[in-house]
């Protein structure tokens, strides 16, 4: 099956800022795919090569299997971008801007369409409400409405949640989540850690231009993450020694990782025995932000190695 | 072909919704200049000997408002699009870069041959308006709108701020126009400035649009219009070849 999105080999610079170093990257169709990373570490402008905004110096990219240079204008075809920025013309409404879009994409008469994105996104109301008059997160609907006018198969949204609250967010993802079901490859990235764990099934983690982890959600949180029992000890307690060697401690709670449930007998066990007092005790899940934090930190290995 | 038309729409749509500031107002000027140039000068001047000088110069009032918006709208729109960052918009459907071209600059020359219409109409009052051959008046109002909605395309994707434009406008076309003969015969000039004249081909074009009005002219028609043919596909190519290599939009 032809991949939806296929990124090979691609580079680019900027002057002496190697944005891209050599991306390799495949998104089959179907999947809810999380880009992260920290700030420039070259997200968006993969996602601008995406989308033939900014021309890359080597590799080849493609979507659907439509190449984005030679055959731009079927890539375009399939790929709908929401942009990180909150662009909007203000000479125009709500309908006229989605008209017009769908105008560019060679789609007249979809009205039809439109009174849908507008009824799913929550904003039958302003349709024919000037741009210039709306929110921010009203203007961050409407750019989710313009990367869909032409049902593209693969959709692709930088940072949509940045600065939306927290209402419009789970209308947000509802809707999203609706649309991978209905078949739409779906391409998040996002700053909110959370998000990417309860929505992708795939993550590729980038810093300064290279992937540097690649794996399903689920083997992410497994490699590089493990439940961790956190206790916060009574006044004047300390760790035994054996304990503290693998504990870290941050604001006063102590943290020890472990894999299975059986492990944490043994634990409290020997905190007994050290006559270790504990004001509160609980037990972690593994969670995207620790892997994160490890893959960002150049942590490569698995956890305790 | 959609995506040029509805560029072309949009483009036509956006000067029409300011149309006080983008069409009234460029009319009210020509409309000064024609009642404070005519009232100081029609009694000293006469040119071509049987011409008036109110009726000499709104042709070239015409023509300077043509030229004038087409340049404003196609550099504004885009320097617009681009500092709000809504020129995403464009460059993210199948459009190519001559429907983009195209799209651009025919709007430009609709928003210049509207406002110069809306000139011709206003001053039709001071002067009577003759017509010695239109398709010479079409001609070069096709043509010189053309050639600077495109260079107003290459001003647009050249600045990155509004004064970088300004500048461009007060130092570039706001010279080229003005010392183009709107206002005076070139045969009225010293030799020196009359020749130097002759490598404006904004002289070029008003000269070939007159001559359209009163059937005389300082130069052939002809010759106006090799030359300002040859510039406009120069400038065609030139801005072709930017948008081609995505010169400051793609990248």
């Amino acid at each position: 099956m032809t991949p939806a999105i296929s990124v090979h080999q691609v580079a680019k610079r900027f002057g002496a800022v190697e944005a891209l170093a050599g991306v390799d990257l495949v998104v089959a169709e179907g999947e809810f795919f999380g880009l992260l990373g920290p700030n420039g570490a070259g997200k968006t402008t993969l996602i601008s090569a995406l989308a033939g905004l900014v021309r890359v110096d080597g590799g080849r990219i493609e979507v659907m299997g439509c190449d984005v240079v030679e055959d731009y204008r079927n890539a375009r075809r399939q790929l709908g971008v929401v942009p990180q920025e909150l662009v909007f013309d203000p000479f125009f409404s709500v309908r006229e801007t989605l008209r017009i879009q769908s105008g560019y994409f060679g789609i007249r008469g979809n009205e039809d369409w439109i009174d849908e994105i507008l009824e799913n996104l929550d904003l039958t109301s302003k349709a024919n409400a000037n741009m210039r008059t709306l929110s921010g997160g009203m203007k961050r609907r409407v750019l989710v409405a313009q990367a869909l006018v032409h049902r593209p198969p693969v959709i692709v949204l930088d940072e949509p949640t940045a600065g939306v609250d927290v209402e419009l967010r789970q209308t947000l993802w509802q809707f999203i989540r609706r649309l991978n079901r209905d078949g739409h490859t779906i391409v998040l990235t996002t700053h909110y850690l959370e998000e990417a764990e309860s929505l992708c099934g795939r993550i590729a983690m980038l810093k300064a231009g290279r992937v540097v982890a690649l794996d399903s959600t689920a083997n992410l949180l497994r490699r590089f993450s493990s439940h961790a029992l956190r206790l916060r000890l009574g006044p004047g307690a300390a760790l035994p020694p054996s304990a503290a060697l693998r504990a870290t401690e941050k604001d006063g709670v102590w943290s020890l990782a472990f894999d299975r449930f059986e492990e944490i007998e043994p634990i409290l066990a020997e905190l007994r025995a050290a006559g270790c007092s504990l004001e509160d005790l609980e037990i972690g899940k593994p969670d995207l932000e620790e892997v994160f934090i490890r893959v960002m930190h150049g942590l490569q290995g698995e956890r305790g190695s | 072909m959609s995506g040029f038309r509805t560029l072309f729409y949009k483009e036509v749509l956006r000067f029409w919704k300011v149309a006080t500031q983008t069409v009234a107002a460029p009319v009210l000027t020509a409309l000064l200049y024609l009642l404070i140039f005519s009232h100081v000068l029609e009694s000293h001047v006469r040119v071509y000997g049987t011409v008036s000088y109110t009726a000499f110069l709104v042709p070239g009032l015409v023509m300077m408002s043509v030229l004038q918006n087409a340049f404003a709208n196609s550099s504004s729109s885009l320097i617009q699009s681009k500092v709000t960052g809504n020129i995403i918009f464009v460059l993210l459907p199948p459009i190519s870069y001559r429907e983009f071209y195209a799209a651009y600059v025919l709007a430009a020359v609709v928003r210049g041959l509207v406002v110069g219409l809306g000139v011709l109409v206003a001053t039709i009052w001071f002067a009577p308006l003759e017509v010695d051959n239109p398709l010479w008046v079409l001609a070069f109002a096709v043509l010189g709108g053309g050639m600077l909605g495109s260079l107003g395309v290459v001003a647009g994707i050249w600045a990155d701020k509004f004064d970088q434009l300004a500048a461009f406008q007060n130092f570039l076309i706001m010279p080229l126009t003005f010392l183009s003969g709107v206002f005076y015969s070139i045969h009225s000039l010293p030799p020196f400035w009359q020749r130097l004249s002759h490598f404006n081909p904004v002289f070029y074009m008003i000269d070939g649009f007159r001559h359209g009005f009163f059937g005389v002219s300082d130069v052939s028609p002809w010759l106006s219009l090799g030359i300002v043919g040859a510039c406009f596909a120069l400038l065609c190519m030139l801005t072709l070849f930017m948008l081609e290599r995505g010169y400051k939009l793609r990248n």
